[in-house]
């Protein structure tokens, strides 16, 4: 046949390549080889889909059927069924958790219903290692438009007027970064590409350019366009390697058709990308610290002013980006900036791209306007909380940001409307909790986190951080008292105030907003010697309810420590010196006898 | 790869590279297109429904017809195989019975691209049989 009759889309991502979806891939392409379907159907290894919790995803095209948690063994079945009789293979559909139907079409999945992809719009769709998919998809026709029909100015008061702000946490106006980086003149100018994504469980940017590596490369040179500058950074963190393997074929492929590098379009602008890597240090996402450790310094902040706008990457006016704006960037030139700001809220335009992480049913990566609640993301999209438990707290922005409780699903999700309710848009990562989850415990291990990566530089931050997590330590072992939170709550304010840079002064949001929604919890661990959610060990006590124990002696077989003691049919009873608090005489016990404090 | 040194350069690029990407837009929104679907259980394949398939999919490309082609599976018709759906944009499904390429070629000319009904229709009156 002249043409492919069936396209069959394999998940690339990390997290489903992870999974063998590269063996997929294989399995696909000889099981068509050996039934002479070659020529007919084609295997495609896409980036990410975004529903990772059911990956590998395989998505046959132009069926629209969404195959789910596909194993490389289930290719010969696809190929025998699918491919060859048009029957959808049933055990490998989505199943809807609440109906229990099987879901061949993946815009009927509660995941995907509410969800605009903009940033997103190529992943799960092109080949990212192929630079005419994307051109297809209208690819550089931003940068051709700019060049041609738009003078600088122009391009920068689209993006203004679209009402993009920064992705990367803070929600800086995009366009008015990019005035002041134009209007400061220089011999050389840096457009720099923020891809040191950090926070723990997010990987919005990851996915972006692994899943669609043109679109920043393109976004980069508008940009570059935009504010006079030749030459492009990216920092990407060295714990990306499939991110930076495709930057790298996307780079080389751009610069051979010319659309990177000298007279772009036969036009007077050249503009070249060129990659650097960073060691995965949190405090590099921060931009001057990014900068100096471009320069080959160490991953340091240093006071702003003056902005990288002014003096950046060796000492020239610098634009500074994050991955998931830079997307969002080539879309808004070609369908006009009305149109993106006719998406989001009055003072959020667009999309925001959300990792979804924690006890929610469907772990993945959501791209939904800006104004959307909680409630629709953790339950609709997102699936519920894990086995049936209560919803207790969503942390937003990663370290930096605050949890939000039952109270704020319903506040309409953008960057001033989370501030207002003590925490911050941050790059997009969500963390949800849920009754298990002890407050204390949570605020203890994002200080960990921030402990872990303060560079050390200005003692708030290097000295508090630490001091903070001593003293949540000891509240969680039992050891507190009511002056220690007073000390808590004085510290926290005493790090924010007076650290270098946005590190410390976030650093104590989680602590702060724990405090703020929980106070009971703290209060509980202090005063009463009891952690509420069960899960601090040390506050624990196991005793058995002599009434309901039959003496089976379960409990005491399934003891590590044989600190259980008593006779056959008669009551057991635990010893406190010896108990480790591991809980097996817990799920031992079929009667119910063992209690927990 | 040669240099693209002008717009109209990006412009060929594109057009070549979107047809080759044109199964999946459509696949991905394929209301407003004409759909077919050639049932391929064993019954439909043992008496040639695979090179109609065929001959949809390219003779349909080939007039310029905006198409998504499909298989199924059986569809319950075994004795008139090989048997097609056809759904034009916003009307319900008419399935053809005994399609060969003879047939296949009047499908596309007289109802796909005019709206005109030909021989061969299996009617759909099992629901209504009392």
């Amino acid at each position: 046949m002249s043409k492919f009759r069936m396209h069959l889309l394999v998940c690339g991502g990390t997290g489903c390549r992870a999974s063998e979806s590269s063996l997929i891939v294989e399995s696909l392409k000889r099981e068509l080889e050996e039934k002479g379907l070659g020529n007919e159907v084609q295997v495609i290894m896409t980036g990410c889909f975004g529903f990772c919790e059911k990956g590998p995803v395989v998505k046959v095209m132009p069926d629209n059927t969404f195959y789910v948690q596909v194993k490389p063994e289930d290719a010969a079945i696809i190929v025998a069924e699918h491919v060859v009789k048009g029957r959808p293979v049933q055990r490998l559909l989505y199943v809807d958790p609440k109906s229990k139907e099987h879901v061949a079409d993946s815009k009927h999945m509660g995941f995907y219903r509410k969800q605009i992809r903009i940033a997103l719009r190529n992943c799960g769709f092109i080949n990212p290692e192929n630079i005419d998919e994307y051109i297809a998809r209208e690819g550089y026709a931003a940068i051709g438009k700019c060049i041609s029909e738009l003078s600088p100015a122009e391009v920068i008061d689209i993006i203004k007027k679209s009402g993009l702000r920064g992705r990367g946490g803070a929600g800086f106006p995009t366009g008015l970064k990019w005035d002041i980086a134009s209007k400061n003149k220089a011999d050389q100018k840096y457009v720099v590409c923020n891809a040191d994504e950090g926070d723990p469980g997010a990987f919005m940017d990851r996915s972006v350019l692994e899943g669609d590596p043109h679109s920043v490369l393109e976004a980069m040179a508008i940009c570059g366009y935009a504010i006079g500058a030749s030459k492009g950074l990216i920092y990407i963190r060295a714990e990306y390697p499939l991110a930076i393997q495709r930057l790298k074929i996307a780079i080389a492929q751009a610069r051979e058709y010319g659309l990177l590098g000298k007279n772009i379009f036969g036009s007077d602008f050249s503009f070249d990308i060129e990659l650097r890597y960073g060691a995965g240090a949190f405090v590099c996402g921060e931009e001057t610290a990014l900068i100096h450790s471009m320069e080959g310094m160490r991953g340091e902040p240093t006071n702003k002013p003056p902005f990288p706008a002014e003096s950046g990457f060796l000492g020239k006016p610098s634009n500074v980006n994050n991955v998931e704006t830079f997307a969002s960037v080539p879309v808004i030139i070609t369908k006009g900036w009305e149109w993106f700001s006719s998406i989001g809220t009055e003072k959020s335009k667009g999309t925001k791209v959300f990792a979804l992480a924690g006890k929610i049913n469907n772990v993945g990566l959501i791209e939904v306007p800006m104004g959307t609640t909680l409630r629709e993301i953790i339950f609709e999209i997102g699936g519920g909380i894990k086995n049936g438990k209560k919803f207790k707290a969503v942390q937003t922005g990663g370290p930096s940001g605050g949890c939000l409780t039952e109270k704020h699903l319903d506040t309409p999700i953008d960057f001033d409307n989370l501030v207002a309710v003590g925490s911050m848009m941050g790059s997009g990562g969500m963390i949800v909790m849920d009754e298990d989850d002890c407050m204390v415990s949570i605020a203890k291990f994002f200080l960990e986190f921030t402990v872990e990566e303060s560079c050390g530089k200005c003692a708030p931050c290097r000295i508090g951080n630490k001091r903070l997590h001593e003293l949540l330590t000891h509240i969680t072992k039992g050891n507190g008292t009511m002056a220690d939170l007073d000390r808590l709550k004085n510290m926290c304010n005493v790090i924010k105030d007076t650290s270098l840079c946005g590190l410390g002064q976030t650093s104590p949001n989680p602590v702060l907003s724990t405090m703020n929604n929980f106070m009971d919890e703290y209060v509980a661990h202090v005063t009463e010697k009891r952690c509420p959610a069960g899960s601090c060990r040390d506050l624990m006590k196991y005793s058995i309810i002599v009434d309901k124990c039959v003496g089976c002696t379960a409990c005491a077989r399934g003891c590590p420590v044989n600190a259980i003691t008593g006779e056959r049919k008669g009551p057991h009873f635990i010893d406190q010196e010896k108990c480790i608090k591991c809980g097996a005489c817990f799920e031992k016990c079929k009667f119910g006898a063992v209690l927990i404090n | 790869m040669e240099k693209l040194k002008s717009l109209a350069d990006l412009k060929r690029i594109r057009e070549e590279a979107k047809v080759k990407l044109e199964l999946r837009v459509k696949g991905d929104n394929p209301e407003g297109l004409v759909q077919v679907k050639v049932a391929m259980a064993t019954c439909g394949i043992a008496s040639g429904a695979k090179p109609i398939m065929d001959f949809f999919v390219e003779e349909l490309d080939k007039r310029g017809i905006g198409a998504v082609v499909t298989q199924t599976g059986c569809m319950g018709y075994c004795y008139a195989e090989p048997t097609i759906e056809v759904q034009l944009p916003g009307q319900e499904p008419v399935v053809f019975g005994f399609v060969d390429r003879k047939k296949a070629d009047e499908i596309i000319e007289k109802y796909i691209k005019n709206g005109e009904l030909v021989e061969g229709i299996i009617p759909v009156n099992y629901e209504k049989i009392d």
